[in-house]
């Protein structure tokens, strides 16, 4: 009888199939596309001076649709190197939106970066910064832009406040210090950041002097000369893991023994890289990052999921790169299924409105104020540990205690 | 403070002797066959990390491994001059640039798809440990690295200056035509000058990998390197390349320590442009 009723043909029927059928055919792809994945571009230095970094990044993003998908979040990536090259970032950007790309993550370095956000903003693609610290990246009214990571600034201003708390829990006298930075687009806002804040930080040490470095010079040994000469307690570092290492190098060649060698939020210090390098002469170099909240759910399934998809790999060494790129990941995500279309301005629209509570990296929810900006990201300070970062301040996530002073080069190899 | 420029400048001396080796092998193959080697720099990057997987799996020094390096490198240098490089001696500069820098690429990316783009490191017991000389801190593998560059360089000149081989190749250098005339294989000759060359470059690369990390991507900052190390010391002169690589060391080094270590490599082409104008042909140059 029901069947027979479904299957009579009355004008009524003809004309409501006929407005559903051109609702469906006729409604744009961005409606269509509520049920499928948002199609996302990683943009990452793979290969070129950043290319550890990127690669740490990458092995991120690969393990985070899975992840992503069981917490009913549906994404489909491709990936673009840009060789750590700020003209090949615009062109792959370009590439990426091309290829059909609704949403750009990326992409670790400042410049590159700057370069992909002009291109996201002329194509109004939105651009969901996984790691870029340079200020200007959210200070230039980019409507098509959100960074879930710190600025120099930020970065420092945490920094210095860790510090000063690892020099009350240590008590260690620790005087004069020496700022030693890379002069890349990173390396000179952390310059002009520490410029601004150090006067005003009221920290218990003076820096003698800031010395800027090529970060992809063969050599450092005279900035170690240069260093050894000003004979300070601290050494400040704002470096990537390549200029990292011949820092060390340097410093244990010209037996300069510093108190501590302390990066107030660069990269360099924790690369597996560095590790391998080095090996023991890497422990005991303290950095104040944001790192990954250990005791959160998604940093454990995180983890679970890089295990077995990069064997060769510490998730406690690529936790910084992995953890951000995967939120990054998450914040285009989730605002696609919130906003139920990939449309430009409507996912942008979706993303300028996250608020997510439960994610990988310390800090409050992920919600981002009118520049884009997330201001919610807390530091923590991270140490060298048998060649592994360990948490040691703030004590409510701390697995050790931090040493200081380090203890002498000579009696580690 | 004494001390501290004492220092400085013989950090500069020990790498400018390395970069001088360097350098060494472009400009004997510029020298003889006017050729310029556009993979030069790439080259020194593959012997460094032929010198990284020997050391990672036999153990073996680097210094020990100078000689057999070189040799091997030799006999690619022969065997890319004879099957490549001799149908473009002659031939238009552009045809040779993009010969070389095609082949620098495919060297380039063939290392990034055997080793990644990760730098490698060859830690050596000794590799940390440095002699104090009074208020002199040398490093003991900078100070080893830059004394093999020194004995490798003057064995080349030994070599040009009294063997016959050496002796014929400086008469295709001197006159080519009269080489020809009097018999001289001279294809032979540019295919041996091309083998030195190349020999020269990878005992320079055997040795920078005791003081700097290999990654595919120096390629084309060591090649940069060799050219201002030439222009300054004179195009096609041995002792000038030795005497250049010293001076950019050193040049670098004070220029790093006096003004700002960022401004290492601006000083270095501040050093070419004036050498141009004022000295086209290099210090120790003929001039043309």
């Amino acid at each position: 009888m029901q069947n027979a009723h479904c299957g009579k043909l009355t004008r009524r029927r003809v004309v409501a199939g006929a407005a559903a059928a051109t609702a469906l055919l006729g409604s744009p792809a961005v409606v269509r596309a509520e049920t499928k994945a948002l199609k996302v571009a990683l943009l990452l230095p793979q290969s070129g001076y950043f290319a550890a970094a990127g690669q740490s990044c990458y092995r991120g993003a690969v393990i985070a649709p899975k992840v992503l998908a069981d917490y009913g979040y549906h994404v489909t990536l491709s990936y673009y190197d840009f060789e750590s090259n700020v003209a090949k970032a615009r062109i792959q950007a370009e590439r990426a939106i091309g290829d059909g790309a609704q949403c750009l993550v990326g992409a670790f370095e400042s410049g590159a970066t700057l370069a992909i956000a002009q291109v996201c903003e002329q194509r109004k693609v939105p651009l969901v910064v996984n790691i870029a610290a340079a200020p200007p990246i959210t200070e230039q009214g980019y409507k098509y832009l959100v960074r879930n990571f710190d600025t120099g600034g930020q970065l420092l201003t945490n920094g210095l406040r860790l510090i000063k708390d690892l020099i009350a829990a240590t008590k260690v006298d620790l005087t004069t210090a020496v700022f030693l930075h890379a002069n890349d687009t990173f390396g000179m806002s952390m310059r002009h950041a520490m410029d601004k804040l150090f006067p005003v930080s009221h920290m218990p040490f003076k820096i003698a002097e800031s010395i800027s470095f090529d970060p992809q010079a063969q050599d450092l040994s005279v900035e170690v000369t240069k260093v050894r000469a000003l004979n300070p307690d601290i050494v400040l570092v704002i470096t990537h893991a390549a200029d990292a290492i011949k820092l060390i190098r340097g410093m244990v060649m010209q037996r300069f023994e510093p108190k501590a060698i302390i990066s107030p939020g660069s990269p360099g210090l924790y690369d597996e890289e560095f590790f391998d390098a080095l090996g023991p002469l890497a422990d005991f170099s303290i950095y104040t990052l944001p790192w990954a909240n250990p005791k959160a759910q998604m940093t454990q399934a995180l983890e679970a999921a890089f295990k077995p998809a990069h064997p060769k790999y510490r998730f406690a060494v690529d936790s910084f790169n992995v953890g951000f790129t995967f939120e990054a990941l998450l914040i285009a995500a989730d605002s696609f299924k919130r906003a139920g279309t990939a449309n430009g301005s409507q996912l942008m629209a979706a993303i300028r409105a996250t608020d997510i509570a439960d994610h990988v990296m310390i800090g409050g929810p992920i919600k981002f104020d009118d520049k884009g900006q997330n201001n919610n990201i807390r530091s923590a300070v991270v140490q060298n540990r048998n060649r592994t970062p360990v948490v040691v301040l703030p004590p409510n996530v701390a697995t050790m205690t931090p040493v200081l002073p380090m203890p002498p080069w000579h009696g580690r190899t | 403070m004494f001390s501290l420029y004492l220092n400085v400048i013989s950090q500069g001396i020990l790498t400018g002797l390395i970069y001088g080796l360097m350098a060494l092998g472009l400009s004997v193959i510029f020298g003889v066959m006017r050729v310029v080697n556009f993979a030069h720099g790439e080259f020194a990057v593959v012997a460094m990390y032929a010198t990284f997987l020997v050391f990672r799996y036999y153990g073996l020094d680097p210094l020990l491994m100078i000689l057999p390096l070189a040799g091997l490198f030799f006999v690619v240098g022969y065997a890319l001059h004879v099957t490549m490089v001799d149908r473009f001696v002659g031939r238009a500069e552009h045809e040779q640039f993009i010969l070389l820098v095609g082949l620098a690429i495919i060297m380039v990316n063939g290392l990034l798809m055997i080793f990644g783009p990760d730098a490698r490191a060859v830690n050596l017991p000794y590799g940390l440990d440095s002699y104090l000389v009074g208020p002199l801190i040398i490093p003991k593998a900078r100070l080893y690295a830059a004394v093999a560059a020194l004995v490798l360089a003057c064995g080349l000149f030994v070599f040009l200056r009294y063997t016959r081989t050496g002796t014929a190749i400086r008469a295709c250098v001197d006159n080519l035509v009269g080489a020809g005339v009097v018999g001289l294989n001279v294809k032979r000759l540019y295919a041996i000058t091309f083998g030195i060359g190349l020999a020269c470059v990878g005992a320079a690369g055997t040795l920078m990998v005791m003081i700097a990390d290999a990654e595919p991507s120096l390629g084309s900052a060591y090649t940069l390197l060799a050219f201002i190390i030439v222009i300054i010391g004179g195009l096609g002169s041995m002792t000038g390349a030795l005497v250049g690589g010293v001076l950019i060391g050193v040049s670098e080094a004070l220029a790093g320590f006096v003004i700002a270590p960022s401004m290492k490599s601006m000083f270095s082409f501040a050093l070419l442009a004036a050498i141009l104008v004022l000295r086209p042909q290099g210090l120790m140059g003929r001039q043309t």
